[in-house]
């Protein structure tokens, strides 16, 4: 065995050999991006923390590149969540947290992911820190845990994560990364914030659970605020479709006024 | 011509160039309310014909009249014949129209102000279709909706379902079907239920204001009779109820050829076949509303007034001729299939004619890919016989 051992050794020891004389044929220039390879790379360490293309990573996506309206990217999470306020609010937070999170780490491994199981990878990454948010909502807020239920699991599928990851993660810097990932998340976030502020307000006259409406009682003398004046609750908002509809009509808005978002007719 | 002489001097700072010329087509669209368009096609491949986008348009609203009249005295009638034992026709007719009028200046006033806007926004004319969609939203609404709800309905439908999509002649659905569908998602204790149907039916006691399919769907007694259905002197919405000048109306839009016979008579068909196909089954299995005789099927709630006025508008119905006995049979089929099957929507005419506009355009497609087929196949055999 020893002697095996040895053997073994003195082969590795071959091998360090051949390596240190392949290295020292490597270029200067070669041998430092080598040893950036894990972290930041020297060019963009000269670049400020908050430079314009920084802030740009965080800012493109609340309007000229917002995931859901431009790239119509999780749609599905935007219909599920948008009823009242404070579940979007919530689960716009989780998105924002998992995909800087995601995208920073993601980044950081980016160059010793075999590209085969990329996808593998990511998906362990995004469903861990999903983990992580999920038990954090059941311990600390367990009425709002329960009404997202499985659409905070999800989030593993949100095509916004896995698209950033893939699109950007993947290829840039860390610290460009989990810009970029909190501006998606933000992005995101916006619409859907919206979208529930106009289907909580029209649909059950309440904003955060608060009645700002007036209160409706069943006989109509009882009713306070708009309720009295013969305003009905608009039962539409509350279903599916109507999400749907508002974010066309959130695009429909957006369009109108930045026109270089219309894409030429094919 | 002293009308004319006035507005062709009025038009001047409208014109081009002019002081107001951005506000061009709302003058445009009250001088061809008044005249013929001096506008006319004057090269390239155009049919030039008589009968434009108004004149259509025009003959529909023409045709709409008998019902909304009737539907008008209808509306009144039920509810005074509930309060008083004798009910004069002008007392009933009046009580109606303080009811109707309202809602049908309503519709009018917010869908044409956003047509307005969108026109003047686009700088295209003002489109004559509201005409009719302005007329038939109050026609198919239960008389007792508050105004406001009209006025979000008759807003959500002309923003979502057509100028969305282009304005006239773009929409993929029918705007007025759409308007009640919105209605009767966001409102439904309003739309549906008991106490819509009859005026004021909530301050009366013991009214008997349910409509029919309304009372079959909770298995009770209809007390009234197929001649009565077909006359119309029953609670339903505004101008549905009377099979008779529905069919009047029906008369003058294929004698106008304005509406398609094809999707009338399709529609017909495939409403009776499914009702008799109910109808067949044992009358123990079935509720009331497949027992329910299949030509009084055909005589209650939306179904004429859908197959005669939603299902042949020619925006949202197919194109091709086979393709409207398709698109006319499925709306029967389905608005009877809805209507049995489901009794938490007792009108299934609306749900009907909404599907199947989504799907006129792929039955348009296939139509076309068939006979594109076809005659690919019937080139192919001449060859073959040449060769």
């Amino acid at each position: 065995m020893i002697k095996e051992n040895k053997n073994i050794k003195s082969n590795s020891d071959k091998m360090e050999e051949v390596n240190t004389n392949t290295s020292a044929k490597m270029t200067k220039e070669e041998a430092e991006q080598n040893g950036m390879i894990l972290f930041v790379s020297k060019s963009e360490e000269k670049e400020g923390l908050f430079s314009a293309a920084n802030r740009r990573l965080l800012t493109d996506p609340l309007n000229g590149d917002n995931p859901i309206t431009v790239q119509i990217l999780g749609i599905c999470s935007a219909l599920a969540v948008t009823v009242q306020l404070e579940p979007a609010i919530v689960m716009s937070l989780a998105v924002i947290f998992v995909m800087a999170m995601s995208s920073f780490s993601i980044s950081l491994m980016r160059n010793i992911i075999p590209s085969r199981i990329r996808i593998i990878v990511q998906l362990v990454v995004i469903a861990a820190l999903v983990a992580l948010i999920d038990e954090f909502l059941e311990a600390f807020a367990y009425d709002v845990s329960k009404q997202l239920s499985i659409f905070v699991g999800l989030i593993i599928t949100n095509c916004i994560v896995m698209g950033r990851l893939e699109a950007f993660a993947m290829s840039k810097p860390p610290y460009k990364s989990l810009l970029d990932g909190i501006g998606n998340g933000a992005g995101y976030g916006l619409i859907l914030v919206i979208v529930a502020f106009i289907r909580e307000l029209f649909g059950s006259g309440k904003l955060m659970g608060y009645e700002i409406l007036g209160k409706q009682a069943v006989d109509p003398a009882d009713s306070t605020g708009l309720y009295a004046l013969g305003y009905v609750d608009n039962g539409m908002m509350l279903l599916a479709p109507m999400a749907l509809i508002v974010i066309g009509i959130l695009i429909w808005l957006q369009r109108t006024k930045y026109t270089d978002l219309i894409e030429e007719d094919a | 011509m002293g009308l004319r002489d006035k507005l062709n001097k009025l038009k001047e700072p409208f014109l081009k160039g002019g002081k107001y010329e951005k506000y061009h087509p709302l003058f445009q669209a009250f001088d061809t309310f008044l005249y013929v368009p001096d506008e006319t096609t004057k090269k390239g491949a155009h049919v030039r014909d008589a009968v434009d986008l108004k004149r259509v348009m025009i003959t529909v609203v023409l045709a709409l009249m008998p019902a909304l009249l009737f539907g008008i005295w209808n509306s009144g009638y039920q509810y005074l014949s509930q309060i008083q034992d004798e009910v004069g026709f002008w007392e009933a007719f009046g009580e109606g129209a303080l009811k109707v009028i309202p809602m049908i200046l309503v519709s009018y006033i917010v869908g044409l102000a956003i047509e307005f806007y969108f026109a003047l926004k686009r700088g295209h004319d003002v489109n004559e279709g509201y005409l009719v969609t302005g007329i038939l939203i109050p026609m198919i609404f239960p008389i007792d909706t508050p105004l406001w709800m009209i006025g979000v309905s008759v807003a959500f439908s002309v923003l979502i379902a057509k100028e969305a999509f282009g304005g006239t002649g773009m929409n993929l659905l029918n705007p007025a079907l759409t308007a009640r569908a919105f209605a009767f998602f966001a409102y439904p204790t309003f739309m549906s239920g008991t106490d819509v149907w009859v005026a004021n039916a909530g301050e009366l006691d013991a009214v008997s204001g349910e409509t029919i399919l309304g009372k079959l769907a909770l298995n009770e007694e209809v007390s009234y009779n197929t001649y009565e259905m077909f006359m119309g002197v029953i609670p339903g919405s505004v101008a549905e109820t009377s099979t008779l000048l529905i069919i009047l109306g029906a008369l003058i839009l294929l004698f106008t050829k304005v509406g398609s016979w094809r999707i009338m008579l399709s529609g017909l068909i495939g409403g009776a076949l499914v009702a008799l196909l109910f109808n067949a089954l044992p009358a123990d299995i079935g509720n009331s509303l497949t027992n329910f005789t299949w030509y009084d099927h055909l005589l209650v709630g939306g179904f004429a007034f859908g197959i005669v006025f939603m299902a042949t508008d020619p925006v949202t119905a197919t194109q091709t001729t086979k393709g409207k006995w398709i698109y006319g049979f499925l709306i029967g089929l389905l608005a009877i299939l809805i209507r049995v099957v489901n009794p938490a929507y007792p009108e299934g005419m609306m749900m009907a004619v909404l599907f199947m506009n989504v799907f006129a355009p792929t039955i348009d497609y296939y139509v076309v890919q068939a006979n594109i087929k076809r005659r690919q196949k019937r080139l192919e055999s001449k060859k073959l016989k040449a060769a």
